[in-house]
């Protein structure tokens, strides 16, 4: 499957569902926020939400800041 | 007690975690200004770089109330979208508004702050727009119904402290929300003098994160605040342009 993250292309395997792209990362330990196609997902729908071919993602976490 | 939408909080001081160098010194800076609410910022995830430093991470975040900004939005739009991004993390309902005007200055665009805070209102966040010390443009902003005001001191990191005081008087008297002074601060005189001219409370990063102690600094600045505070409820002297003696000036030995 053929998706973009933060502006760069992927191609992840045998995934269905956002959680399903933050483990195969290496991030599903971590706090992160997904805008999938300009839509905000809910942290606790990541189980439920479908990743399609040729979606677009935004990953996007907390940093230090004023 | 500091008043925010429904929340109050006992410290008046405001802490950013922006610039640290280490994580221990910020978790102790933090714990020496006794902040009770913190500001971050939201960014693209690096994902080939998970080991990269994030000091935040090492940060029991569940122990503070949570300001994340809209560092890096330069149009309404953008810092909405930051806003519901930090506020997805189910962690947060307020927002410090921040739309850039000018890379130079690192001065806020005030209509684009305006559109900003107004359409976050309506989505039902806490909202405190960082605004510049524009006394018209602060009332525009509380009318509007935001939960504070945040005008800079002076400029992002600049440390020149407070420039225009006149103007934060002003926008003190007016505002019935609280006023918190946000930016440009570089020392505790600064902040007591924040204090002593009526603000509610002061944000503060890098005076702090940048001192050469930032656990003493940050000491430093809670007693600033608390001493500023005590000063304005305590209700300063006249000027006088002459001295006043302070002893008696009868039973003068001869």
């Amino acid at each position: 499957m053929n998706i973009t993250i933060n502006g760069n292309d992927h191609t992840l395997e045998q995934i269905e569902t956002i959680e399903d792209m933050l483990a195969q990362l290496g991030l599903g330990e971590k706090l992160v926020i997904v805008e999938q196609n300009r839509v905000i997902i809910d942290r606790g729908a990541y189980g439920q939400t479908v990743v399609r071919d040729h979606d677009t993602f935004e990953i996007v976490h907390f940093v230090g800041g004023g | 007690m500091l008043k925010i939408g429904e929340k109050t909080f006992d410290s008046r001081l405001l802490l950013g975690t922006g610039k640290y160098t280490d994580a221990t010194v910020q978790q102790k800076a933090i714990d020496a200004s006794a902040s009770q609410i913190l500001t971050f910022a939201v960014r693209r995830l690096d994902i080939f770089d998970k080991q990269q430093a994030n000091f935040l991470e090492s940060l029991d975040l569940t122990k503070y109330d949570l300001l994340p900004n809209t560092a890096g939005a330069k149009t309404a739009e953008e810092a909405v979208r930051l806003a519901k991004l930090a506020r997805a993390s189910g962690m947060c309902d307020m927002v410090k508004v921040e739309v850039i005007g000018c890379d130079k200055t690192l001065l806020p665009d005030p209509i684009e702050t305006l559109r900003a805070s107004e359409e976050l209102l309506k989505e039902g966040f806490i909202v405190l727009p960082y605004t510049s010390d524009d006394v018209v443009l602060a009332r525009r902003l509380e009318e509007l119904g935001c939960h504070a005001i945040m005008p800079a001191a002076s400029p992002i990191g600049s440390g020149q402290g407070i420039l225009n005081p006149l103007h934060l008087q002003f926008i003190i008297e007016q505002t019935t929300v609280p006023v918190i002074v946000d930016a440009g601060i570089g020392s505790p005189t600064d902040v007591a003098y924040a204090m002593e001219l009526g603000a509610d409370g002061v944000l503060l990063n890098s005076a702090v994160a940048h001192a050469q102690d930032p656990v003493k600094m940050a000491r430093a600045m809670r007693l600033a605040v608390e001493a500023g505070r005590l000063g304005y409820e305590a209700g300063r002297i006249e000027k006088k342009q002459y001295a006043v003696a302070s002893s008696p000036t009868s039973g003068l030995i001869r």
